[in-house]
C-alpha cells in the first residue's frame, strides 16, 4: 500500500488530539511514586504488581500466591485452562474480592482491598467476559457514564444548570464521540448499546473501559465469540490503543492465536497457580504449559 | 444572558399560569370561567401525587433501588410541619408581620414550614438509606416498609402531635404552593436525570458491577438518589397537611405508600412524564368511578369507588400482561420525542470520523475522512 505512511502522519495527529494529560504523565512518574515506605517493596518499574497474593473461597483455593509483575507499557497475557482461576485474579485486581492473602500494587501503591470504584479511579479499567453494558442507554451515553470520575460538575450545577455543567457536559460528549470516533462507532451514537452486533458491543465495552481514561487496561476474554477475521481486527486494535493511549494492557484470553499475536509476555496459570511465564515462543514450547493444556 | 432570561420567562410562565388556575377555582372565576371547589381538590391532589410519583420515581425508576415507604417520608414532613405551624407559627407570626406585612408573613412561616420539613425528612432517608443501601438486593424494600409503618406507630403514641384523635393544622397550602412545588420537583428530577449524576443512578440500576468498574461509587449515589427522593415526600407531606388542615396517621398507611408505586408502574418506571401521567390517573379514578352507579353483588350494593382496590389490583395485572414496563416505559413524551422520531441518527461525518471499516482493514488511500478534513 503507498498510502501508508501518511496515513501513519494522519493517525499521529489525531492521537496527540485524544491523549489527554493523563496518559502522557503516566510514563514519567510512575517510576518516582515506587520508593515510599511500605510500597518500596513494589518493583521500581513495574505498573501493576501482586505480591504473593492468595484468594480462598471456603476450602477452595482460587488464587495460590500468584506473582504477577506487569511492566509499563507492555500487553500482558494471562493465560490458563477453564477454571484455571484468570478471571477472579481480575476480579482480585479490579476489588470485586479482596485478597484472603498477599498484596496487589499498581504504580508503587497498594490497592488491594480498595472498593472497585476506587480502584478504577486510580487508573485500572476493565471490561467483562459476558459483556456487561448498560442496556438502556444509548452508545454515547454508555461511554459519557464512564466520564464520571473527570465529571467536574456537582449536582447543583446539574440541577441548576450552571455554565460549569454545560462546558463539563460538552467537554465529555466531544471526548466520548472522538473515542467513539476512533472505533468506528460515532454514527451508532444515538442506538441503544445492547442493539450493536456482538463485534461492535465488545468494541464498545473497550470504549466505554477507555473513557474513565485508565493507565492499565484489563481485557477479559475479549476475543470470545469472535469469528477469525473480527480476532485479527481485534489484535490490530489491542495494539493500536496501547500505542495511542500509552496504554498497559493485561488480557485473558481463551484464543490462542490472539494470545500469541498480540502479548509480549505470557503468564500461565493453572489451579490458580503460576506455572509459566516468558514470551509467546517460550510459552507455545514449554512442557508445563502443554501438560496443563492437553493433560499427561 | 439569553439563558437567564429564558429562565425567567419560564418561571414567570408557571406562575401566571398558576395563579390563572388558582382564580378559576376560586368562587368568582376567572372572565366568567369558574370550576367548583370539588375540582380545587382534585387538582391540588393530582398535583401533591406528581410530586410523590416524580420523587419515588427517582429511586425506584431511575436508580431501580425499590423502596416501598413513601407514605412514612411523608408522614415525616407533615407532623414536622404541622409541629411548627401549630405551635410556633402563631408566637413568630404577629412579630414577622409586623416586620414585613402580614401577608409576607404568612408565606414565610410556611417556606421555613417546608423547609423544615424537606430537611428533616432528608435526614430521615439518610438514617434509613446508609444501613440499608450498602448492601445489594431488596433489603431497601423491608426496611421502607418497616420504617413507615414503625413512623405511623410512633406518631400515634405522640400525644403532642394528636395522636390517635389527629391534629388540626392551618390551611396555608392553596393550588398555587403545590402548582409550584409539582413543578420544581419536576425541574429538580429531570435535571438530576439528565446529568453525570442522572448516568451514575441508571447506570447502578443497569448494572451495579459494570457501574463500580467505571468508577462510580454506588451507595453514595444510591443514598443520594434515597435522600433526595425523601425530601420530596416530605414537601408533599407538609403541602398535604396544610391543605387537608387535618392530619391523621390514617393518611399515611402502607396502602398510600402502594398507592403512589401503582402510579410509576402505570406510568413508566424511569419515566417522568409517566409518573406525571400515573400520578394524574390514580388521583381522577376513584372520582371517576364514583360517578358509575352502584352494582349489586352477592345481595350488597357497591359503589365502584369502594372497590377501587380491587380495581388497582386488577389494574395492575392487566399491565403486567400487557405491558411490564408501563405506559410509558423509560421514554418521555415531549417535543424531543416527536422529533426523534423524524430525525436520521447523525453520522460519523457529524464528528469526523472515520467509516465503518475496521481499523485493521482500513486503507489509507481512500475513504478516510480524517484525512479529507486534514486536507480541507
Amino acid at each position: 500500500m503507498s498510502g501508508a505512511p501518511e496515513h501513519d502522519a494522519v493517525e499521529a495527529t489525531k492521537e496527540d488530539s485524544i491523549l489527554t494529560e493523563a496518559a502522557r504523565t503516566t510514563r514519567s512518574s510512575s517510576g518516582s511514586d515506587a520508593t515510599e515506605g511500605d510500597d518500596a517493596r513494589a518493583n521500581g518499574d513495574a505498573n501493576l504488581n501482586t505480591n504473593k497474593c492468595t484468594i480462598r473461597f471456603g476450602g477452595l483455593i482460587a488464587v495460590n500466591e500468584l506473582n504477577m509483575n506487569v511492566r509499563e507499557g507492555e500487553i500482558y497475557g494471562l493465560i490458563g485452562p477453564n477454571g484455571a482461576g484468570k478471571t477472579t485474579i481480575f476480579n482480585l485486581l479490579t476489588g470485586v474480592y479482596k485478597p484472603t492473602s498477599g498484596a496487589i500494587y499498581f504504580q508503587g501503591k497498594r490497592i488491594d482491598g480498595l472498593r472497585p470504584y476506587e480502584i478504577a479511579s486510580r487508573g485500572i479499567s476493565r471490561t467483562f467476559q459476558n459483556i456487561r453494558l448498560f442496556p438502556s442507554m444509548s452508545v454515547l451515553e454508555n461511554v459519557m457514564t464512564a466520564c464520571h470520575i473527570h465529571a467536574k460538575q456537582s449536582l447543583f450545577d446539574a440541577v441548576v444548570r450552571t455554565p460549569r455543567f454545560g462546558r463539563d457536559e460538552a467537554e465529555h460528549r466531544d471526548y466520548c464521540l472522538e473515542l467513539l470516533g476512533i472505533f468506528d462507532l460515532a454514527r451508532y451514537k444515538d442506538e441503544g448499546g445492547t442493539s450493536l452486533p456482538y463485534g461492535n458491543q465488545r468494541r464498545l465495552e473497550i470504549v466505554r473501559a477507555l473513557a474513565t481514561r485508565p493507565k492499565l487496561l484489563l481485557l477479559d476474554e475479549p476475543a470470545a465469540g469472535m469469528n477469525p477475521s473480527e480476532a485479527m481486527d481485534l489484535m490490530a486494535l489491542i495494539r493500536k490503543i496501547r500505542d495511542r493511549f500509552g496504554l498497559t494492557i493485561l488480557l485473558v484470553e481463551h484464543n490462542m492465536k490472539v494470545v500469541m499475536g498480540v502479548c509480549e509476555r505470557i503468564q500461565v496459570v493453572d489451579y490458580g497457580k503460576s506455572i509459566a511465564l516468558g514470551l509467546p515462543e517460550q510459552i507455545k514450547n514449554d512442557p508445563k504449559v502443554i501438560e496443563a493444556y492437553l493433560g499427561d | 444572558m439569553p439563558t437567564f432570561v429564558k429562565r425567567l420567562l419560564f418561571a414567570v410562565l408557571v406562575i401566571v399560569v398558576l395563579l390563572g388556575l388558582n382564580a378559576m377555582l376560586s368562587t368568582q372565576g376567572l372572565f366568567g370561567f369558574g370550576l367548583d371547589d370539588y375540582y380545587a381538590r382534585l387538582l391540588t391532589f393530582i398535583g401533591i401525587n406528581i410530586i410523590l410519583a416524580v420523587s419515588l420515581n427517582l429511586i425506584n425508576g431511575f436508580t431501580g433501588q425499590f423502596s416501598i415507604g413513601h407514605a412514612g417520608f411523608m408522614a415525616i414532613g407533615a407532623y414536622v410541619s404541622a409541629y411548627l405551624t401549630v405551635y410556633h407559627a402563631p408566637n413568630w407570626e404577629p412579630a414577622l408581620a409586623g416586620v414585613v406585612g402580614a401577608d409576607a408573613a404568612h408565606v414565610l412561616i410556611f417556606v421555613v414550614a417546608i423547609l423544615a420539613g424537606g430537611l428533616a425528612t432528608a435526614l430521615a432517608g439518610l438514617v434509613v438509606g446508609i444501613p440499608s443501601l450498602r448492601l445489594r438486593g431488596d433489603y431497601l424494600a423491608i426496611v421502607t416498609l418497616g420504617f413507615a409503618e414503625i413512623i405511623r406507630i410512633v406518631i400515634l403514641n405522640i400525644d403532642k402531635v394528636g395522636g390517635a384523635t389527629g391534629l388540626t393544622v392551618p390551611g396555608y397550602t392553596n393550588f398555587v404552593w403545590v402548582g409550584i412545588f409539582a413543578v420544581i420537583t419536576i425541574v429538580v428530577v429531570h435535571n438530576i436525570v439528565r446529568s453525570d449524576t442522572g448516568r451514575a443512578l441508571v447506570s447502578i440500576r443497569e448494572d451495579e458491577l459494570a457501574a463500580e468498574a467505571m468508577g462510580i461509587n454506588t451507595t453514595r449515589y444510591k443514598v443520594l438518589s434515597f435522600v433526595i427522593s425523601s425530601a420530596f415526600a416530605g414537601i408533599a407531606g407538609v403541602l398535604f397537611a396544610h391543605y387537608n388542615k387535618f392530619l391523621s396517621t390514617a393518611d399515611f398507611t402502607f396502602l398510600r405508600s402502594f398507592e403512589i408505586i401503582i402510579m410509576i408502574v402505570l406510568g413508566g418506571m424511569g419515566s417522568i412524564t409517566g409518573a406525571i401521567l400515573g400520578a394524574a390517573v390514580i388521583t381522577i379514578l376513584p372520582e371517576a368511578l364514583r360517578q358509575l352507579p352502584t352494582i349489586a353483588l352477592f345481595g350488597q350494593e357497591f359503589n365502584f369507588a369502594d372497590l377501587r382496590l380491587v380495581i388497582y389490583a386488577a389494574l395492575l395485572i392487566v399491565i403486567m400482561l400487557t405491558r411490564p414496563q408501563g405506559v410509558l416505559g423509560t421514554r418521555e413524551f415531549g417535543m424531543s420525542w416527536l422529533r426523534r422520531a423524524q430525525k436520521r441518527p447523525a453520522g460519523d461525518e457529524a464528528v469526523g470520523a472515520s467509516p465503518g471499516v475496521p481499523i485493521a482493514e482500513r486503507d489509507a488511500t481512500k475513504n478516510d475522512p480524517v484525512k479529507e478534513v486534514e486536507n480541507k
